[in-house]
């Protein structure tokens, strides 16, 4: 079945597992429109290897609408590809010039093992928001909503903050692999509002730690995260949680 | 007409207002210590399952939750957009449980169960009390307050919402609950993992096999109770609104296992999508229902009209919903505004190269916003470019993500040009039949949000999936499920190596070789695609008796060729995405079937379900309170074969009537 008229040349990574070694593929991409997803592009791809009998190219991937987090590759170098502000899913092949040849890699970080092909394991990042990333509060121990009130502007960044899909591409796209915009952006949603004043100081630490004992590296300062971030997490996010960090490090009596 | 004496809703006695209250008083309780030796299964990990979960670990239970995505917060409530309704009357305007309770039963066409829903009123407000301690960042007024909007089939302002974003905010504030409770211990994570079997052990549900995901290993797992907390069955289409891992499976093979399917016919077909631009189409996005606050839908009123919208004058213009439903307009319910959208597209009407889609216009509210601006800013006589540039500004501020996201699909600019819109599938408010517990038919299987039925009757109404999921996970079971955990304290955890866990195991290994030995020659896909056009034409947005035949017939067909000629390639021992897709899409195969039996036999058209041989002088769906006032609760009996049981619905509370939003 014909889509459209591009034809590309994909330098797919395939790994079987996260024991054998992986290498890149040369796959060809034919008859692509330029209305597709990147994703659905893939879907053809994998369509017609399937009707060749060759295994198709694992990825994640699954909302399709640039909100679940799950997609996550390098395009050409860049995590979620060329366009700023979008996921993998959302990138659309009008982005790409017919003959354009695509190199298509999983996220590298030690702290993502992959799992096959282009699939990552990211569980690193549900440990870490299990070391803090909540406000304790039960269900049934609250009073009335209205009863607290948040000016505007701190519950318009704090919700810009809590945006964060938790796709890892900051990781990604950072030469040391630090998880600092990620912790950041939630240590900073509960730092910006009342409710997240009692454990703040636990919060940051514990975060952090678990951070480190994961393996992401350090952060050096130099952007490339708030770059790559397809949902325009600040780098002020950093700012803030260092000044949570530091300040909880001088006080805590623990 | 008398319900079937296999189903027992538990509906408690005593006036509509005081039943919930008095029985969540008088159920049954575990004591602290007998808690901590309960095991309860959550299979599925998004607002309902997520929120369940944690809920019953901060109450002691030991609790072990799956879910198919890399981590929990992916789950498909994350992309829900507009909002949660709540009846806090925050804005002054008359809104009440009473008033929350009513819109949903007449939104949902009178076909749920009044004490239900009821309660589902009755603890919208406790949502927002407990997301907001959570640290979910709403949407605020300047003066701190939290701020509201409108939606579908509602006359107040009820919705809370975080921008486009609300599933998000709401999803990412249960996943902390969760995640808090797995770094206390008392909630046992399995990611990658997917449920493929309920475990029976003498009537009661004991169990589930689940296959690792990643290693392809199959795994036995006891629990005293299980929730299946697992979404809905949307992708049966193929194309939908729902996650492309969206699917039917945890709740299919419970039917099998004996828990009734209730109302499967009925599907939410939702108004305001992106339209489909090609057969490459993988899936359709929603554009929030939020946006028929301030956009206005209109078609021209000449056929084949190619001009460009914003060269067509306001004179030729024909704004339908206004026309045809004064009191509501552009916020009649969902179902209402999908079968207006279709019935001008089928009269020629429609635009856009396929000619099915019609527009979503926001120039009129933007100029009015922008004018507000102008006053507040003090500008005398502002130029019409300056009123449009503020008010672009106060939209962006409401849609901007969703305006984003519409461009960023169609390559056009929704500030300076209508969106093409039309209806796709978004929710199914059909699912396992439950009772006033949430307890399916099968002792100690419970189903909790869009999983189960029990709520939206034949048409949900905009905000409220948010509010049942949570309500179901927050508020609803962590009482009803003591009314039969209380009576299994004595159970000591059954040794997995009991026979039932061993067939069931061995089932789920027969079929996954079934399904890599048939070495065919057509992937999973063809096969769901093909099964997707079928549902969609013939039980789709309108339905009749001669398609809904042939459909059945062509299902059956469908699943024979798929079980001799799909391929699915790897192997069984490791990641192997296509032996997912290919297990939930043999799933969908039957439940098609199901739902065409389900619709076929409604002689009547209410909320989603239109059948057209049931319409009014004017097209209105024509309910027969009669014949069908009653959940249809399907039990399967073998492959093709169901067997109807009827629980009768009583309105003691609300006068039926034929729903008018004109």
């Amino acid at each position: 079945m014909s889509h459209g008229n591009m034809n590309l040349t994909l330098k797919v990574w395939k790994q079987k597992n996260k024991n054998e070694k992986g290498r890149f593929e040369t796959i060809e991409a034919k008859g692509i429109s330029p209305d597709m997803s990147f994703l659905e592009m893939f879907d053809v791809v994998n369509e017609k290897l399937i009707n060749e009998g060759k295994e198709p190219i694992a990825f994640d991937h699954d909302c399709r609408e640039g909100i679940c987090g799950m997609c996550s590759m390098y395009i050409n170098g860049q995590p979620h590809g060329p366009k700023q502000g979008v996921t993998t899913c959302q990138l659309h092949m009008r982005s790409f010039k017919d003959g354009d040849t695509i190199v298509v890699e999983p996220w590298r970080s030690a702290a993502f093992p992959v799992i096959k092909d282009l699939a990552v394991d990211r569980s690193s990042f549900d440990r870490i928001m299990a070391a803090g990333g909540f406000v304790s509060v039960n269900t049934g121990n609250v009073k009335d909503a209205n009863n607290i009130l948040i000016p505007k502007d701190d519950a318009d960044t704090a919700f810009a903050a809590a945006a964060c899909i938790g796709c890892g591409a900051c990781v990604a796209a950072c030469k040391n692999s630090s998880a600092m915009l990620f912790v950041s952006a939630k240590v900073s949603q509960f730092a910006l509002l009342p409710q997240g004043q009692i454990e703040k100081q636990d919060r940051v630490l514990n975060m952090v730690r678990q951070m480190d004992e994961e393996g992401f590296g350090n952060c050096t300062n130099t952007g490339a995260c708030e770059a790559e971030c397809p949902k325009g997490i600040s780098l002020e996010n950093i700012a803030r949680m260092n000044r949570e960090y530091m300040g909880a490090s001088f006080t805590q009596n623990k | 007409m008398a319900s079937s004496t296999k189903l027992n809703s538990r509906i408690p006695e005593g006036v509509l207002e005081n039943k919930w209250t008095k029985y969540r008083s008088t159920v049954h309780l575990v004591n602290p210590s007998n808690k901590r030796s309960l095991e309860v299964l959550v299979v599925g990990s998004g607002l309902a399952g997520a929120s369940a979960a944690a809920t019953l670990a901060e109450m002691g239970y030991k609790v072990k939750v799956f879910c198919f995505q890399d981590s929990p917060r992916r789950a498909h409530s994350i992309a829900a957009q507009g909002g949660v309704n709540a009846a806090k009357n925050y804005q002054n305007d008359g809104d009440s449980i009473y008033r929350l309770f009513y819109d949903t039963i007449k939104g949902g066409d009178y076909r749920s169960r009044e004490a239900n829903v009821h309660r589902l009123a009755e603890v919208s407000g406790n949502i927002i009390d407990q997301c907001v301690g959570q640290g979910v960042p709403f949407a605020r007024e300047y003066g701190g307050t939290l701020s509201n909007r409108s939606f579908g089939g509602t006359q107040v302002q009820r919705t809370f919402y975080a921008a486009g974003q609300t599933g998000q905010q709401l999803l990412l504030g249960a996943y902390s609950a969760l995640q808090r409770q797995v770094g206390m211990g008392a909630v046992t994570m399995l990611s990658r993992h997917e449920m493929l079997d309920i475990v029976n052990i003498d009537g009661k549900a004991r169990g589930i096999i689940a296959r690792d995901l990643v290693t392809g290993k199959l795994e036995r797992h006891f629990g005293h109770a299980v929730l299946l907390c697992t979404g809905g069955y949307g992708n049966v289409f193929f194309l939908s609104t729902n996650a492309m891992g969206s699917n039917v499976t945890a709740a299919w093979k419970a039917h099998k296992k004996g828990a009734f399917f209730g109302n499967p016919c009925y599907t939410q077909i939702h108004p305001t999508c992106i339209p489909v631009s090609g057969d490459h189409q993988s899936k359709l996005t929603l554009m929030s229902e939020s946006l028929r606050n301030d956009g206005r839908i209109w078609v021209p009123k000449k056929k084949d009209d190619n001009r460009k919208p914003t060269d067509i004058p306001e004179e030729e213009r024909d704004y339908y919903l206004e026309r045809r439903y004064p009191a509501f307009g552009n916020l009649v319910p969902r179902d209402v505004a999908s079968r207006a959208a279709k019935e001008r597209c089928d009269a020629g009407y429609g635009v856009g190269a396929s000619k099915l889609a019609v527009y979503l216009d926001f120039t009129f509210n933007t100029e009015r916003y922008g004018k507000i601006e102008a006053a507040k800013k003090n500008l005398h006589n502002p130029s019409k470019d300056e009123i449009m540039r503020l008010g672009k500004e106060v939209v962006k501020e409401k849609y901007g993500n969703l305006f984003d996201m519409y461009a960023q699909i169609t390559g056009e600019n929704p500030y300076e040009t209508p969106m093409r819109i039309y209806p796709a599938v978004h929710y199914t408010m059909g699912g396992l039949w439950v009772d006033y517990n949430l307890m399916t038919t099968v002792p100690g299987l419970y189903a909790l949000g869009e999983a189960n039925f029990s709520d939206h009757g034949a048409n949900r109404l905009g905000a409220s999936a948010l509010m049942q999921g949570l309500a179901d996970g927050y508020f609803v079971i962590p009482y009803t499920i003591g009314d039969y955990l209380s009576e299994e304290i004595r159970t000591k955890a059954i040794p997995t190596d009991h026979p039932a866990f061993v067939e069931a195991e061995k089932n789920v290994q027969d079929n996954i070789s079934k399904l890599l030995g048939i070495k065919g020659t057509k992937s999973v896909d063809h096969f769901h695609k093909k099964l997707g056009k079928i549902m969609w034409d013939k039980c789709g947005m309108a339905r009749n008796k001669e398609g809904l035949t042939s459909a059945i017939e062509e299902i059956k067909q469908l699943r024979k060729e798929f079980w001799s000629d799909v391929r699915v390639l790897g192997d069984a021992n490791e990641f192997n995405p296509e032996l997912e897709k290919a297990a939930r899409v043999a799933d969908f195969l039957e439940l098609g079937e199901l739902m065409c039996i389900d619709a076929l036999h409604r002689n009547e058209s209410c909320g989603g379900h239109f059948r057209e041989e049931f319409q009014t002088e004017e097209g209105e769906a024509m309910r027969d309170d009669a014949n069908f006032s009653y959940v249809a609760a399907w039990e399967f009996k073998e492959e093709s074969k169901f067997e109807l049981h009827k629980e009768e619905l009583k309105y003691e509370n609300i006068k039926i009537a034929q729903r008018s939003y004109k």
